[in-house]
């Protein structure tokens, strides 16, 4: 019981201000109809793994073309009978040397390849690293550009989100209704993102000092509207998913990440915020302009699947408020700092760390410049990579089955996972 | 207080059945687009693979490439190759002898396009580019890349309408600089023979 009132300070310690508990506690409680201490505790017997060579197990290889695994990734389980016993992650089938790439080429040139880092958030992915080198070379962002990315980036987490339980359910079988649905709702957003960058996914919008062009006549008519219905499509989503008992079932209790291990793991992004940590980059660093926006971040209390669920699905609730006040107060103005050269950019030597919240966590680039045109080092923090590394400690004692799911929801992308 | 067993998936249901029913006569819930025979109205900042642009009826006079071997340099994944025209003497002649872009190799990342100081090299938005040979026909030369200013113009329109309107600029430019040495001065270096 100690320990129990130890982690309601700790929760309470980190919960400063920001945090929605009444709503949370709120959607989370007449979703789970047994006690909330129940649920976290119960399920998982964590089992120490056994010898090899034990000839009652068996060895399994899903993936790497396991259509459960979003993507080449393989997971090689040990099972006793239904029960995984133990479990390895092995990926590095899509590895494209996208680090020593990037050491090569010009700075402008690494731009367009990290859109194919997570390339269901390009824009993001822009982000981060227009954020590192502009801190490297210390450019500044005009006020129209910050707020364009502002609006970018969640509209971005917004698709990532929605295809994320799309893509969770999926693997819980529901043959493609729910992903369906978010499918329609992101073409919406991909045309808005093709009418302003030109492409669908491969934007390749920011650039270093700004972005790269100016909106399209008619685009925040356009995006506000669409944010004006977006509501709408949520309230469907949580219809059809929040309270269907086969969700729960399915969700609640699994794949368990404890506070403590979320952290030690540095596990970040809405898992951790489901396991109850209170670490949401867009509140800690104030990157851009996000001082400006109040907004709450949501967070769990079990640590499990439905809270991973749960948790993205308040998160987009918020991603729309931040985009109306964004919308409401976009000024006019440059969309890149005139002085931002694009060719012989060389920054003085130096390092720079640019991290921002995308939609899966914490997505760092650490750049080491030697003052020549190409990075010295360039280094990605992916956190799909971080996020995955603790798959065997949540699937433990679960069935095969369940692990689909627990890997559903860490949300991987593996083009960011191999880099 | 418990929601009685079931409920979740009835209400779940409900939002099927309406999504079913609101797809025989609501636009926004069936959203399908029947590819070959309907197509979705083009985007003007769309952007696939690369093309360079030609003033005037002549596509080989008329390009506004200078093969600088700028965009070449640039590219990221390395997919242009130039190589500049000389003449007898072996002058540069301002001109590509040979322009390759391979659109197997090509991200469509309008790098290119962005670091051209000449205009020369612009998106397409042409999509429907299936090849029966997969190596030779997804190599472009010079002479599939080149397209007229009013294709360009017709595909991107407010772009192409800026680009006109500052080459227009730098020709009066050079020209009224050209003009004060009289007929002696050489003729002015930058600017491409004005089209038709």
């Amino acid at each position: 019981m100690n320990a129990e009132l130890s982690e309601r300070e700790l929760i309470s310690a980190l919960a400063t201000g920001d945090v929605a508990p009444e709503g949370l506690a709120a959607a989370l409680a007449f979703a789970s109809p047994e006690a909330p201490a129940e649920r976290g505790a119960g399920s998982a017997p964590v089992l120490a793994p056994p010898p090899r060579g034990n000839s009652d197990l068996l060895e399994v290889a899903m993936g790497p073309h396991h259509p459960s695994t979003h993507g080449v990734f393989r997971m090689d389980v040990t099972l006793d009978g239904e029960r995984v016993v133990r479990l390895k992650p092995v990926f590095g089938y899509l590895h494209r040397n996208h680090e020593k790439i990037a050491e090569q080429t010009s700075y402008l040139g690494s731009m367009p390849y990290t859109d194919r880092l997570d390339y269901f958030c390009s824009l993001t992915n822009n982000w981060a690293y227009a954020l590192a080198v502009e801190r490297l070379a210390g450019l500044a962002v005009p006020e129209r550009a910050e707020y364009i990315r502002v609006i970018t980036a969640e509209l971005t987490r917004l698709l990532n989100h929605s295809c994320l339980i799309g893509f969770l359910t999926h693997d819980m079988g529901t043959m493609g209704t729910p992903l369906m649905y978010a499918f329609r709702e992101r073409e919406k957003i991909l045309d808005l993102f093709e009418a302003l960058t030109g492409s669908r996914m491969m934007c390749n919008y920011m650039r270093f000092g700004g972005c790269r062009a100016e909106l399209p006549p008619g685009w925040l008519e356009q995006t506000r509207s669409l944010v004006d219905e977006f509501p709408r499509f949520l309230d469907e989503f949580e219809n059809l998913l929040s309270t269907n008992e086969i969700l729960l079932a399915r969700t609640q209790g699994v794949g368990v990440l404890t506070r403590e291990l979320a952290v030690n793991a540095g596990v970040t992004g809405p898992m951790t915020r489901a396991s109850g940590v209170n670490y949401d980059i867009r509140k800690v660093d104030n990157y851009g302009i996000y001082g400006r926006f109040p907004f709450r971040v949501p967070l769990g209390e079990h640590g499990d699947v439905y809270d991973r669920y749960m948790v993205r699905a308040l998160e987009m609730r918020e991603s729309i408020g931040i985009l109306h006040q964004a919308l409401r107060d976009i000024p006019a103005g440059p969309v890149i700092d005139p002085k931002a050269k694009l060719r012989g950019f060389r920054p003085k030597p130096g390092e720079a760390y640019g991290r921002i919240e995308a939609p899966k966590g914490e997505l760092g680039f650490y750049l080491i410049s030697d003052g020549s045109p190409n990075p010295y080092r360039y280094r990605v923090r992916p956190p799909s990579l971080i996020n995955l590394t603790i798959l065997e400690d949540m699937c433990l004692g679960h069935t095969v089955a369940d692990v689909v799911v627990i890997l559903g929801a860490v949300d991987i992308v593996l083009g960011e996972v191999d880099r | 207080m418990n929601p009685p067993p079931g409920l979740g998936i009835v209400k779940g249901l409900v939002e099927t059945a309406r999504n079913f029913v609101g797809s025989f006569h609501d636009p926004a819930r069936l959203t399908t687009v029947q590819y070959p025979d309907e197509r979705l109205p083009a985007k003007e900042n769309a952007r696939n693979f690369p093309f360079l642009v030609y003033d005037g009826p002549d596509s080989e006079k008329g390009l506004r490439c200078v093969a600088c071997k700028i965009c070449e340099k640039e590219c990221p994944p390395q997919c242009i190759y130039i190589i500049l025209e000389r003449d007898a003497n072996g002058k540069p002649q301002k001109h590509p002898r040979v322009f390759d872009l391979d659109i197997s190799v090509c991200m469509s990342c309008q790098i290119c396009v962005e670091v051209c100081p000449f205009d020369a090299i612009k998106m397409d938005t042409d999509y429907e580019l299936s090849r029966s040979d997969r190596f030779g026909g997804l190599l472009l030369t010079k002479a599939e890349l080149a397209k007229p200013n009013d294709y360009y113009r017709r595909i991107h329109p407010t772009e192409a309408q800026e680009v006109d309107a500052r080459l227009e600029e730098e020709r009066a430019r050079a020209q009224a600089k050209a003009k004060p040495p009289a007929a002696a001065a050489k003729p002015a270096a930058p600017a491409q023979p004005a089209p038709a």
